[in-house]
């Protein structure tokens, strides 16, 4: 059983999901839902433990016992054994809180069609972190994206189709270019086992078909994480899905990609080629810096809160990108542990703005005035959020931040250092616009009848804004996790499994 | 580069011109179904690539048991087996590790015929999958775009954002 928990991660939701459409039952599928992402969790969490068993490390599941580079295997290391463990947590808190925001956003008679794409959604995301197959994680990334667009597409308004398909049209140029880059690598190696490749990759003398399949599959990610200027799909898709659906997606679909993208540089090419032969940590650096101003810039002017924590996303992932172009030890930890921060913070978030959407039935601002004495406990979770995504001390966000200015300062890169200070301020001035008009302006006539959300929804995001305190004091537990996640992405780029 | 040369690697031309074709027309239509039509070339096109490469000129020949060969391969195979039975503390593992030398062995052994043409069989299945993946997203845009006209009326995307900038 132990020695099958990789396989199980992914075979549960798998087959969970067309039970779900089988069985129909609304509160049944509701149930069985949960209880399956609660597992999934679990055996992420035993992941977890197995790798960080000393003398462990990694390991490695052949599917139909398949040796290595003949069959697919499924790779764990500490670094995608973490990404699964926050995913997963997400995924299941998420659910958890879903039942009474989908009961009012949409139709009851889909509601099982929705636990179906969420399941598959959560199976796509972890199947691409768990596996160590180049083809399959193009597979799980459709599995994953095809269901997202469909959850996005259940919005209310009407707005959600069209912001769908214009996520499905960029999402599957952008998976295209990845089976091309996956392509010219297989016609370069004869292989799609990663290490297998990174082994073949490294005495291949074809410098111009490396730099095509590199450049295809790194922009094609970049398309998924809404990289600067590749984000546009991002706001409208986040702006018009279920609330219950922009928490789960915004939390973890883009880290996934930014994972996916990290072994793309460190375990399948190394770091010496992408950032000594090519200048992609310059490049890398420039569009993060740009990207974060220019997205944070966007979120101030915005009215509707959703939209303006999505364009908050765009710019948190320019840190999370910072990180990765130091390609230090350091710099990737503060990179992987901002992922892991920011899923819950951005979760939690809109966690937060799924309780006002329930009771004010609006996410605008201006129908938001006010609503701190009708939903006192909702408008503190915000300010507690708020806080953590600004990085104000004791709050994760802090966590992240500090490890990447110190990792920032260790090469020396005070320019950097400074601008990333400086674009703190800017998320002071859109976290603030809110409180504002959450506590000191008059009460709208919709926030005035509005009552407390319901605590069915109110302690998971408690649950998951009090984590966000919990790792910003006890830095230990996540900080350390990610230098794990560093090293042993750093061992990979060195040649080999330890 | 000789012309000849340009030319021997026609199907990578075909494989770029569908692209760029397909890539043109997901940026500059403004109908959603033309949209969808030209994200369907520019899938097509990787398909294309993948199953082009697939081709091996100068081949050994495809690992498939002949049969005087075969007969040997299932010898060895029986042997190995029984092998296993006597060693009690045997793990599957090994099992898998002994079938897979086999395997190489039999490739050896067809390796030695003489030199033929063959189709690597794995990109042609890689491709199944990504075909059925086309044809996923596909039905999704369609599905998406019936959506879209019931709301709005229209499939044309600059009448729709007309019609939203009207609404708010």
């Amino acid at each position: 059983m132990e020695t099958h928990l990789p396989i199980l991660l992914i075979a549960v939701p798998l087959v969970a999901a067309p039970l779900m459409v089988l069985i129909g039952n609304r509160t049944l599928v509701m149930i069985l839902s949960i209880a399956v992402a609660w597992s999934v969790f679990a055996i992420a969490v035993g992941l977890m433990g197995q790798v960080l068993e000393p003398g462990n490390g990694v390991i490695e599941y052949a599917l139909g016992d398949w040796p290595s580079p003949y069959g697919i295997v499924y790779r764990i290391d500490s670094f995608n054994a973490f990404v699964m463990l926050f995913v997963s947590a997400l995924g299941a808190i998420v659910l958890t809180y879903a039942p009474v925001s989908i009961d009012q956003q949409i139709p009851r008679s889909k509601h099982y069609l929705f636990y179906t794409s969420y399941l598959l959604c959560l199976t796509g995301l972890l199947g691409m972190c768990v596996t160590g197959d180049l083809f399959n994680v193009f597979v799980f990334l459709e599995i994953s994206s095809l269901s997202s667009y469909a959850l996005i597409s259940l919005g209310k308004n009407r707005r959600a189709p069209l912001a769908a398909f214009q996520y499905l049209i960029l999402g599957t140029i952008g998976a295209t270019f990845f089976l091309l880059g996956i392509g010219l690598l297989y016609q370069i190696t004869g292989t799609l086992n990663m290490a297998d490749i990174a082994d073949r990759l490294a005495i291949a003398n074809t410098p111009r078909a490396q730099l095509v399949a590199f450049a295809f599959m790194t922009v094609g990610l970049c398309i998924k994480m809404a990289v600067f200027p590749l984000h546009t799909w991002l706001p409208n898709a986040y702006t018009y899905a279920p609330s219950v659906v922009t928490s789960f997606i915004a939390a973890t679909a883009t880290k996934v990609s930014v994972y996916a993208f990290a072994r793309l540089v460190f375990t399948i090419y190394t770091p010496k080629f992408a950032f000594e032969t090519l200048p992609l940590g310059e490049v890398l650096t420039v569009f993060a810096l740009v990207g974060i101003f220019v997205a944070s810039g966007a979120a101030i002017y915005q009215y509707n809160v959703k939209r303006l924590l999505a364009y908050s996303s765009v710019a948190q992932i320019g840190y999370m990108l910072l990180g990765i172009s130091l390609a230090t030890e350091l710099g990737l930890s503060a990179g992987i542990v901002h992922m892991f921060n920011h899923a819950l913070i951005k979760g939690g978030l809109f966690m937060v703005v799924g309780c006002f959407a329930l009771r004010i039935g609006s996410v605008r601002i201006g129908d938001l005035c006010g609503a701190a004495k009708t939903m006192p406990w909702t408008s503190f979770a915000w300010v507690v959020g708020g806080l953590g995504l600004i990085g104000v001390p004791l709050t994760a966000g802090f966590v992240s931040k500090w490890m990447l200015l110190k990792a920032t300062m260790e090469q020396g890169r005070w320019p950097v250092a400074v601008l990333m200070l400086i674009s703190s301020l800017l998320a002071v001035v859109y976290v603030w616009k809110v409180v504002e008009a959450l506590y000191f302006s008059e009460p709208s006539e919709k926030a005035k009848h509005a009552k407390e959300a319901p605590a069915l929804m109110l302690v998971p995001t408690y649950l998951v804004i009090g984590l966000t305190i919990l790792f910003g004091c006890w830095s230990v537990f996540s900080a350390g996790l990610a230098n794990e996640a560093a090293k042993a992405l750093l061992m990979t780029s060195m040649g080999g499994a330890p | 580069m000789t012309l000849t040369e340009i030319l021997g690697l026609y199907n990578y031309w075909i494989v770029i011109f569908l692209m760029m074709t397909g890539f043109y027309i997901v940026i500059s239509s403004t109908n959603l179904m033309k949209t969808v039509i030209g994200l369907n070339i520019f899938q097509t096109s990787v398909f294309l690539l993948y199953i082009t490469m697939g081709k091996v000129t100068d081949g050994k020949g495809a690992p498939i048991l002949k049969e005087g060969e075969g007969h040997d391969g299932h010898g060895h195979e029986a042997d190995a087996g029984g092998e296993h039975l006597d060693h009690a503390n045997e793990t599957a593992t090994s099992v898998g590790d002994q079938v897979a030398e086999n395997a190489g062995e039999l490739g050896d052994a067809a390796g030695h015929a003489a030199e033929q043409l063959y189709t690597n069989p794995l990109p042609s299945v890689l491709m199944l999958t990504a075909i059925v993946v086309g044809i996923a997203t596909t039905a999704l845009a369609l599905a998406l775009i019936v959506r879209i006209r019931e709301d709005y009326g229209s499939i044309e995307e600059d009448e729709i954002l007309e019609l939203d900038r009207d609404a708010s």
